[in-house]
């Protein structure tokens, strides 16, 4: 991914920061500019979520997303956070202990690398929230 | 709204054809649906080509026109042509948009092809374009594949509904039990149940034999008002219904991750345009991209209640002679899945069936069948319903 584009979102990447509805009380991650239940009537203000959540559904993936390589065989999910939304991330585990409803919690971890010299991607992954699940 | 038949057919062999360039197999589709028709060129009156990623397989963008060039379409007759693009729907969007163009009275004869040349790249690079019919942003940078998300939609239905990696294999088996009586397939090897579950884990529970292959192929089919369908072919295939609906670009903003809402409300879209329910449809070609895509596909258009598209496929009901044939040409696993193409090469099979010209694969006394093609996850969901009888 270019670095502007990268940029544009850091801070929602690096601390879970999203976007709240006050007209309808819903929560997104990734943000939105705009409610999709509201549409044009909501009125939308940054929100930062705690991180806590759980697993809804996931995959170990063996044959990896281009610049993943290295890290086969890694974990990727869908995680219910606690205030509504989901989101699609890593969670750092054996992959033989994630189960559906599992509760996790949000780590800063390097996502990836633009070439050997390229700019660093970092952001959110997940962790088991009780340690011993790992 | 005026009724719409399909007059010429035609797909190109699937596979690997690395002797042959993107506009090689698209004016093969589209010179053979046409000569399939009986259609010379002055007739044709605009053409729409459904293409995902033409500017990444092939470094080409401006598709509609290079077809039109190339198709003689272009000088004297400057034929208007369009490209169509909503990922791995664009073939049955481009269909879509040629029978609105049929329907609206604006056009006469209209080609509707679909195209994918995806093996002249490393398939690294093809599945990095694909990737992009998913959120790149937010599922994309965080590793997702294209097979990672299926597994996630797949471990869900396992844990909701029981469903087995044996029933996932099912499907496989199938699909390529049909395929090897498809001409066009690209691999028309039966397999069993046990070499899907032996073959390398892509994303667990997938394994490759669960996953379409990379692959090129081309699909056109000639469109043409029903009232003048007769002056072409004495066997026109009538368009009953055309539907199309969105839903989220990631899979994580879904209501249901087993569900793909868009292929219930096209479906539903479908139904009620034409009149008809799931029980009066003889046959269908549903987006078999992954194993576990077909299980949904026919929960969501109402052949099997939720959860058991599994035991469905287990019990044989979606096998030729079944109560509800699914995926006759082999789907997507068996016939390969060259994305902008599949949408119409679904079509030209239920085209096939109809005329009852469909060989070892006919579905004896098939009258209505439905095509059903999903871009993404299921962002798009594309579905149409086709009848013998106006
Ligand atoms: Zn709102």
């Amino acid at each position: 991914m270019s670095v502007p584009r990268f940029w544009r979102k850091q801070i929602a990447r690096y601390n879970l920061v999203g976007t709240h509805c006050k007209k309808c009380d819903e929560y997104f991650y990734p943000p939105r500019n705009m409610c999709p239940a509201c549409r044009r009537e909501g009125e939308i203000e940054e929100y930062k979520f705690s991180g806590k959540g759980e697993v809804v559904t996931y995959t170990v993936i063996h044959t990896a997303a281009e610049g993943f390589e290295n890290q086969t065989p890694y974990v990727l999910a869908i995680i219910k956070l606690d205030e509504g939304p989901s989101l699609t991330s890593q969670i750092i585990c054996d992959p033989s202990n994630v189960k559906i409803g599992m509760k996790v919690k949000p780590v800063f971890r390097k996502l990836g690398q633009a070439g050997e010299r390229g700019m660093i991607y970092y952001g959110t992954k997940f962790v088991p929230e009780v340690a011993d699940k790992c | 709204m005026r009724d719409v038949a399909i007059i010429g057919v035609k797909n190109t062999k699937f596979g690997e054809l690395w002797d042959r360039s993107f506009r090689d197999v698209v004016v093969e589709a589209g010179v053979g649906a046409v000569s399939d028709a009986g259609v010379v060129g002055e007739k044709i009156d605009a053409m729409f080509v459904g293409n995902m990623s033409g500017g990444q397989f092939v470094e080409q963008e401006h598709i509609g026109a290079l077809i039109a060039d190339y198709s003689g379409l272009a000088k004297d007759i400057h034929v208007p042509s369009t490209r169509v693009e909503a990922a791995c729907a664009s073939g049955g969007l481009a269909l879509r948009q040629g029978i609105y163009a049929v329907a609206s009275g604006m056009d006469d004869i209209v080609i509707a092809a679909g195209a994918e040349k995806m093996t002249d790249v490393p398939s690294a690079k093809a599945s990095s374009a694909l990737a992009a019919a998913a959120d790149r942003e937010w599922e994309g940078i965080m590793g997702a594949t294209f097979p990672g998300l299926y597994a996630m939609i797949a471990r869900m239905h396992m844990h909701k509904y029981g469903t087995t990696s044996e029933q996932l294999a099912q499907v496989a088996v199938k699909n390529h039990q049909n395929g090897q009586h498809n001409p066009i397939a690209q691999y028309k090897t039966p397999i069993t149940v046990d070499s899907v579950l032996k073959s390398i884990m892509v994303a667990d529970p997938l394994h490759i034999f669960d996953c379409s292959p990379i692959t090129d192929g081309a699909s056109a089919v000639v469109l043409a008002p029903a009232d003048i369908a007769h002056e072409y072919t004495d066997t026109p295939i009538y368009v009953k219904a055309t539907a199309q609906a969105s839903d989220t670009i990631a899979l994580h903003d879904r209501r249901d991750i087993t569900t793909l809402d868009a292929s219930v409300a096209a479906g539903k879209r479908a139904y009620e345009m034409a009149g008809l329910q799931p029980k009066d449809i003889d046959l269908v070609e549903v987006h078999d991209c992954f194993t576990i895509a077909e299980i949904c596909a026919i929960e969501d258009l109402g052949f099997a209640k939720k959860g058991e598209g599994g035991i469905v496929t287990q019990n044989g009901e979606t096998a030729i002679g079944g109560r509800i044939p699914v995926n006759t040409s082999g789907g997507l696993k068996s016939c390969g899945h060259p994305v902008g193409a599949t949408g119409v090469k679904q079509a030209v099979e239920i085209v096939e069936q109809l005329r009852g010209e469909a060989g070892k694969r006919q579905v004896d006394g098939a009258e209505i069948g439905m095509t059903h093609n999903v871009g993404g996850s299921g962002a798009t969901a594309v579905v149409h319903i086709f009848s013998r009888n106006r």
